[in-house]
């Protein structure tokens, strides 16, 4: 090791305080930073690799208007339900009660709906605020008694499929109110005739590239890790040529779905609260480290109940995307979508130890498990061997994630 | 007679950093060996090379032990050779009992199961031998931190040591149990035990060490011999800073003005034994610009005194009234008591005080977030803005306010911790061993910080078990023992003795 310079002439300490060396120095900050953004540059390549796969497998399907189209409507409420199921992780807690949740209140649904005429909108308000109500009374277990969050979600899941199969009395119910059904199957309005979802996208790049270049100013300006323009120009180029073409394959068919915009305006709501609030930065803290968290005077329980109000809500919603997808409320919806919410959030990067994962994260997670499931299904790979694939893809995930930090320490 | 370890030349590189050049370090049989310097110097760097947590072949130079070249692969290739660590985090599982901690790994069985009657035979040889006076069943979560560093000790002898290695042993140790500690060094000694004592208290080095060995940013600077000169505390600090320090505690005019906190009556019992107190009637007051210390031994009731005062955040039943600026003030919960402009740095700043994985921003706004944000949205650029005038001020040591607190020395962690409280605006700021762990340059950057803080106009009452800074800093000092207030002192009449005088008294009177 003699070809490396001392590091002594590096280390020395700077005096500050009077007759007193420093010793205090920072240790191999840079490399933590370069790990933490080559583990959001990895995610991005391993859907790109899926994606290509399965477009190549399946002679181009894939990416076919009508399959894009379909992807995005089956693979809806894994997403809403996953950004709520982030908050729950990083939260240090889990939910599996979230299938049960979504068959409890799609069949609620249907019966308010189909059996009592209530119309569309104050049944789903109805819905969503059960939903919340189911979570929350779940989280007051987990916040305010203690219970670990594994049983009283275990615990949920078994009641809930029981009351929903009460609630319907093992028959389905069905159809839902045309209206109600537009929530999952219907487009946005072709204002500007077919290429509306061309123009809508460019609106939407030029923001992101707006919003991106601000945010890389004020990354420069607080001395924080930034792209270099090179960097900038491939990150903000990519993404922008995606969306383009994503719009542009979505107007050969009918426009941007409504359950679209329903994600859009989701995805950015919760990327927005988990970054730049108060109530999404006091939840990293109490998953990081909840005694120093309480220790500084954030209200620890009543923030864990949140997050399965918050989560109870969006199984609502996702229940709701889905039977009006479906368009029938039966006992058995939702069975194992716990599962590939769960998966989707640590295949995203969320920590199974809490204080960590992102929304862009958990959102590419869910693409990955989505179109995983479409593309071994047009494959023709038969469920068996799904379930294996994704579960060997879920552990991989994790692995790779577990031995990046470990080559951080 | 040959040197029972020899390591030469050890090199050891990390990314980026290197974290040992060319060390050599030499230990006799039978000696006290004492292993200083500043924090980041490699002391535990150098110890997991020679453990084996670091294996053979990731570190450049020799080991040599007992006269045969040491290529340990794992920790337990040193164990069987009778090399044993305590680490400074006690590595005890706290729900085992004392017996079954002491022979974990090494359980005394046949064709695996346990001999009960032979294990609790060879515990009670062992707990003799090292001082410990317990149940061999109790677990070890009910004993004190000292008595886990004696279970400890007797889990090493457990396995025939011949070299001893403690990190830190007396770093959380009241003064008395550190005393015993280092008799049982000595007695080790006698029996040809040799031992290598990493410690930051020099008054413990310079009494009980035959010769220190002094690393300085990963290289070994020097080894002392104190059995030919005489070697004062001055002597190893210029040696671990590189030159003479004028003054341990650096100098304050105290402007010392009206009472600012009282505390009346307080009380407070045992979270889990709701019929015990731990702390009992105590009353205090503190004035503006005052620095006041509370002495006392290791589970006298200081930190829980703290705790509790600080929104209830230890303890049951909790009684007292608690006055700032003349007028009663709400301290139930933790952040009334943050309102109420109390501040509560921990001792345990790792556990309790930081978020170790987010960033010196986010750790330094946690407390007072509303701080940076307008209808609950933060505005990042003030948050950069604030943190890094704090990191200025505080002199934190760091690639901006971006780096994640885990990558921080003690002293710059503790800093950040400081920084967190500061921007709360607090008017008392209890710091609860606020320099534990931290090395001797970087303390005194956090003494002059804390004179700051009274010469402000803030009271601060401070928890410490080193008597030295303590008498150091405060301007007046309350003794407590066993939950009470036995004592207190002007600066002028403390003294190490008057206050150890003052808590063996009161044991006195209860006894």
């Amino acid at each position: 090791m003699t070809d490396i310079p001392s590091s002594k002439a590096l280390m020395s300490p700077v005096a500050a305080a009077p007759d007193v060396a420093t010793g205090d120095r920072s240790r191999r900050p840079r490399a933590a930073i370069r790990t933490a953004q080559l583990r959001e540059y990895g995610l991005v390549f391993a859907l790109a690799v899926i994606t290509l796969f399965f477009e190549y497998t399946t002679g181009g399907v894939l990416f076919q208007p009508l399959n894009l189209s379909n992807l995005i409507m089956q693979n809806s409420y894994v997403v809403v339900m996953a950004l709520g199921m982030l908050l729950v992780i990083v939260a240090g807690h889990i939910d599996l009660s979230v299938g049960s949740l979504v068959a409890f209140v799609g069949a609620l649904a249907a019966l308010l709906m189909v059996r009592f005429g209530f119309d569309p909108i104050s049944a789903s308000l109805v819905c969503l605020m059960v939903g919340a109500g189911i979570g929350g009374l779940q989280g007051y277990f987990v916040a305010y008694l203690a219970i670990p969050s594994f049983i009283v979600t275990l615990a949920g899941m078994l009641v809930l499929r029981g009351l929903t199969q009460a609630l319907l009395q093992g028959t389905s119910i069905g159809p839902f109110p045309e209206a109600f059904q537009l929530l999952s199957k219907g487009y946005l309005a072709n204002v500007a005739g077919s290429s509306t979802s061309l123009l809508i996208a460019l609106v939407l790049v030029t923001a992101l590239v707006g919003l991106n270049w601000r945010r890389r100013t004020a990354q420069i300006r607080y001395g924080s890790p930034a792209d270099s323009p090179a960097a900038f120009i491939v990150r903000n180029g990519v993404a922008a040529i995606l969306i383009l073409a994503f719009a542009y394959q979505m107007s050969v068919y009918r426009g941007l779905p409504n359950v679209l915009l329903v994600l859009f305006v989701l995805v950015m709501l919760y990327g927005f609260v988990t970054t730049r609030t108060t109530i999404g930065r006091r939840i990293y803290a109490l998953g990081g480290n909840i005694k120093a968290a309480r220790l500084s005077g954030i209200k620890t329980e009543r923030l864990t109940f949140l997050t399965f109000a918050n989560m109870g809500a969006l199984a609502g919603l996702g229940g709701l995307i889905f039977v009006a997808r479906l368009n029938t409320a039966n006992p058995k919806a939702g069975v194992g979508f716990e599962l590939d919410v769960i998966a989707a959030c640590f295949i995203g990067g969320a920590s199974a130890a809490g204080g960590i994962g992102k929304v862009s994260g958990v959102v590419i997670g869910a693409f990955i498990i989505g179109i995983m499931n479409n593309g071994m299904s047009m494959m023709g790979i038969g469920v068996d061997w799904q379930q294996v694939i994704k579960g060997i893809v879920l552990l991989a995930a994790v692995c790779l994630d577990v031995h990046n930090k470990n080559n951080r320490l | 007679m040959p040197p029972i370890l020899e390591m030469r030349g050890i090199s050891k590189a990390f990314p980026g950093v290197k974290a040992l050049d060319d060390v050599n370090l030499t230990v006799e049989p039978g000696e006290i060996h004492a292993l200083v310097g500043e924090n980041g110097a490699g002391k535990s760097t150098l110890m997991k090379v020679l453990s084996g947590v670091y294996p053979h072949g990731t570190y450049e130079g020799e080991i040599t032990y007992e006269g045969r070249p040491g290529h340990f692969r794992a920790i337990s290739d040193s164990e069987r050779l009778g090399i044993v660590i305590i680490h400074q985090e006690l590595a005890l599982v706290p729900d085992l009992s004392i017996a079954e901690n002491i022979f974990l790994g090494n359980e005394q069985a046949r064709f695996g199961i346990i001999d009960r009657e032979r294990t609790c035979a060879r515990c009670r040889e062992l707990m003799a031998l090292v001082g410990l006076d317990e149940s061999p069943d109790t677990l070890v979560t009910h004993l004190g931190v000292g008595k886990q560093q004696l279970v400890e000790i007797a889990k090493a002898l457990s396995k025939a040591v011949r070299l001893l290695i403690l990190d830190e042993p007396t770093a959380s140790l009241s003064e008395p149990d550190s005393e015993a500690l280092l008799r049982l060094l000595l007695r080790f000694k006698d029996q040809g035990i040799a031992s290598i004592l990493i410690s930051h208290k020099l008054n413990e080095i310079s009494r009980v060490a035959d010769r220190i060995t002094v690393l300085r940013d990963g290289t070994s600077v020097e080894t002392l011999d104190c059995r030919t000169t005489a070697i004062d505390e001055d002597r190893i600090i210029r040696g671990m800073v590189g030159r003479a320090m004028a003054s341990r505690y650096p100098t304050r005019e105290p402007r010392i003005g009206d009472v600012l906190m009282e505390v009346s009556d307080w009380t407070a019992h045992h979270p889990v034994h709701a019929d015990r107190p731990v702390v009992r009637n105590v009353s205090l007051n503190l004035r503006r610009g005052e620095i006041v210390g509370i002495a006392g031994l290791m589970g006298s009731g200081r930190t829980e005194l703290a705790m509790s005062l600080f929104g209830r955040s230890y303890g049951q039943g909790i009684s007292g009234r608690v006055t700032i600026d003349g007028a009663e003030v709400d301290v139930s919960t933790i952040d009334r008591a943050i309102a109420a402009g109390l501040a509560y740095v921990t001792e345990d700043r790792k556990q309790l005080g930081l978020i170790l994985g987010e960033d010196i921003a986010k750790n330094t706004t946690l407390a007072n977030l509303p701080g940076v944000s307008t209808a609950t949205v933060i505005d990042r650029d003030a948050e950069h803005r604030i943190a890094g005038a704090y990191r200025t001020k505080m002199r934190i040591r760091s690639f901006g306010v971006a780096q994640q607190a885990v990558n921080l020395s003690g002293g710059n962690q503790q800093k950040v911790v400081l920084s967190k409280w500061l921007f709360t605006e607090p008017k008392v700021l209890i710091l609860d061993e606020p320099t534990r762990g931290i090395d001797v340059g970087a303390k005194y950057e956090i003494y002059t910080i804390i004179n700051e803080l009274a010469g402000d106009g803030r009271g601060v009452l401070m928890i410490s078990s080193e008597m030295p800074e303590l008498l150091g800093l405060c301007d007046r000092i309350y003794v407590m023992n066993e939950g009470r207030f036995v004592g207190e002192f002007r600066r002028a009449d403390a003294s190490q003795e008057a206050i150890m005088r003052a808590i063996m008294r009161s044991k006195d009177l209860n006894g």
